[in-house]
Order: structure tokens, then C-alpha cells, then sequence
């Protein structure tokens, strides 16, 4: 499977959910899939999107995150898998794509390549519904039923270590940021409305 | 255990008034007190870490999500914060309001805390982050609204250093 080609494929569940994504690679493909105000890539503190998908969740309850992870930065914070299964958000849905690869850095293999098995260690922290989904049918269906199921969801996603041609996007971190907190306020007070 | 009750219930308090409500943490003596006060208080949200990195993650969250947020730790787990301090906080303009226990300084019997508290102070001035002693029970209460101010009105981190005269009663 092809990372870019996956998120094309469940882009119609991430438009109209608050998403944060990690750097590199996976935030040029979703910016180019077309970028959303709801769209925070955090274009650097490898390890600290989940991170920040759980202080959402746990702040807007009433709301669906979306975290787009990698094998690489859930590497550098492993703990946060057991800080997420500790809290359980029942609104918060953890994808990772495992492309055994630090592609954004020049592809050196990561751990994953000889056997590391993130969902297993999902499991054994605690996450209370792991999912594996190799195929865009499995994975589309995997995520539909995971929004669904009201429970923390940690789904493991093996995808081809190829990436975009560019990196470029035109948005400069601070107007991503803006942007976000801006949304996550409209969004709030339209849940109260 | 001498840590200091009625110093970890004004702390505590001082954060209520500023409206925290989610306090990331992990466990150091010092922060006993204030750690258990959040996990018995329903209207706080106390979230356990397993390394302090993680709370800049959660904070920067709960702030772009509209939420005031805390953030208890040791000197040690500030230096094991920094990279999403600096490519987190400063990048994104995230402000932090960090309570961090100045173990290693005067008076530390402990020598393993000997080195990180000789460097704490030259490590938050390299990264620019505005700093208060808080060494006086009557001044908690103004010096964290200040502290939060400052950190909302900068949009950067903010650094309270709980010192031994307050924490500790010896």
C-alpha cells in the first residue's frame, strides 16, 4: 500500500475531524490531498503528536481526533501509548503508518524493519482496540468502525517506504497554528450553540 | 515525609484560581501533595505521565484546544523535556506554565540531584524562558496568575522554580 494513495482513501473521514498529523512526508501528502483548517501538522518534537492529539481529546470530548502517527516518531515516545491507554479518549483515533523507514531523513530502516511490532505493543500497553490494516479497504473500514466504536483506537498501517517529490507546503507553521486554534474555537462554540 | 502541606494546598489553589484544568505530572517527592490534591479533585484532570516530554505534547494540545493547562515536574524531567519545549513551544509559539522542583540546590543532601540542579537555571535562561523563585507562601498566589499572564500574553513558556524553603519543612 502506498501511504499517499491510504490517505486518499480515508480522506473523507479526516475532513471534518480535528487532525494532527507528524512531520515530513505524511503532512505534505495530506496538505496536497487539500489542506483544512481543522489540519495541524506538526512539522517537528518527533514522538509528541500522539501527544497532543490526547491533550485535544481530553479537552474537547464532544469531538473526534484524529492522529496520523509513524513508525519513526511513536518510536521516540513509546510511553505515550501507555499514557493514551491509561486515559482512553474514547474520541481519539491513533494511525500509524509503518513504512519501517525514516523516509523524511533519508530512508534508514527503523526497528519496525526487524521486527519491532507496534500493535502488539499497542496491545500490551493497554490501548483497547488495535487494529492491523495492510489493504485501502481494510484500512478504510478499519477506521469508519473505529469513529464508530467510542473507544481509543491505535490502527497499524504497513505502507510502501516511498514519499512525495517535495515537501513544500505553502503554509508557514504559524498560520497552520493560528489557523488550528481559530477552528478549534468555532468548532467548540458551535458544539454549544 | 517534610514536604509541605500547607505550601502544596497554596500552590494548589493558586492553580485553581487560574483556571487550570488538566494537570500533566510525574511523580517526585517534593510533588506529592499537589499531585494527590489533583487526582482527588473532580473538577481537575490529572494525566500521569511516563516521561515529562509527553506533558508539552498534552499542553500544547489543551491550549489550541482552548484549555488552561499546568504542567508538575521535576528539574530533571525539564531537562528531559527540552526538544519539545524548543521544536514544539518555542516553534508554534505554545505557551507553558512550568512548576518544576529545584531539587539539587541549596541544601540538597542528595547528591544524585546535584547536577541537574547546577544546571537548570543556565539552561532556562539559554532558552529564553522567563523564570520565578518562589520561595515565599504569600506570594504564590500572584506570582502564578503572573506566570500565566506572561506565558498568555507571550505565547511562550513560563517557568515557577519551587524551591526547598517552600516545599520542605526541615
Amino acid at each position: 500500500m502506498i501511504r499517499a494513495d491510504a490517505l486518499q482513501a480515508i480522506y473523507p473521514e479526516l475532513e471534518n475531524r480535528i487532525v494532527v498529523t507528524i512531520m515530513g512526508a505524511v503532512a505534505a501528502e495530506l496538505y496536497m490531498l487539500g489542506h483544512r483548517p481543522n489540519f495541524f501538522y506538526l512539522e517537528h518534537a518527533m514522538g509528541l503528536a500522539s501527544s497532543m492529539g490526547l491533550g485535544i481529546a481530553l479537552s474537547m470530548p464532544e469531538h473526534k481526533v484524529i492522529v496520523v502517527d509513524g513508525d519513526g516518531s511513536l518510536l521516540m515516545n513509546l510511553g505515550t501509548l501507555s499514557t493514551m491507554a491509561r486515559y482512553k479518549p474514547g474520541n481519539l483515533l491513533h494511525i500509524v503508518f509503518d513504512n519501517e523507514s525514516l523516509l523524511s531523513v533519508g530512508g534508514f530502516p527503523t526497528a519496525t524493519s526487524t521486527g519491532t511490532d507496534l500493535a502488539g505493543i499497542a496491545r500490551a500497553s493497554g490501548v483497547p482496540r488495535v487494529t492491523e490494516a495492510n489493504t485501502l479497504e481494510s484500512l478504510k473500514e478499519s477506521v469508519t468502525e473505529a469513529l464508530k466504536s467510542n473507544k481509543l483506537t491505535t490502527i497499524v498501517s504497513k505502507v510502501e517506504a516511498i514519499g512525495p517529490k517535495t515537501f513544500h507546503m505553502d503554509l508557514p507553521l504559524l498560520e497552520n497554528r493560528f489557523q488550528f486554534w481559530r477552528c478549534l474555537e468555532a468548532m467548540r462554540k458551535q458544539s454549544r450553540a | 515525609m517534610p514536604v509541605s502541606v500547607t505550601n502544596s494546598r497554596l500552590i494548589y489553589d493558586a492553580l485553581k484560581a487560574c483556571d487550570i484544568k488538566i494537570i500533566s505530572a510525574l511523580p517526585e517527592t517534593w510533588l506529592v501533595h499537589l499531585i494527590r490534591m489533583a487526582d482527588e479533585d473532580p473538577g481537575m484532570t490529572l494525566v500521569r505521565l511516563a516521561k515529562e516530554e509527553e506533558g508539552v505534547g498534552i499542553s500544547a494540545g489543551a491550549h489550541l484546544a482552548g484549555v488552561n493547562s499546568a504542567m508538575l515536574m521535576q528539574n530533571h524531567g525539564f531537562l528531559a523535556s527540552i526538544n519539545g519545549i524548543v521544536s514544539l513551544a518555542l516553534l508554534y509559539r505554545i505557551p507553558l506554565l512550568l512548576l518544576i522542583s529545584y531539587r539539587g540546590y541549596w541544601g540538597e543532601k542528595d547528591p544524585w540531584q546535584t547536577q541537574g540542579g547546577l544546571v537548570t537555571e543556565p539552561v532556562l535562561r539559554a532558552l529564553n524562558i522567563p523564570t520565578w523563585h518562589l520561595n515565599n507562601p504569600n506570594d504564590i498566589y500572584r506570582r502564578l496568575k503572573d506566570a500565566q499572564t506572561l506565558a498568555h500574553a507571550s505565547l511562550h513558556p513560563v517557568a515557577v522554580l519551587l524551591s526547598r524553603d517552600l516545599m520542605w519543612e526541615e
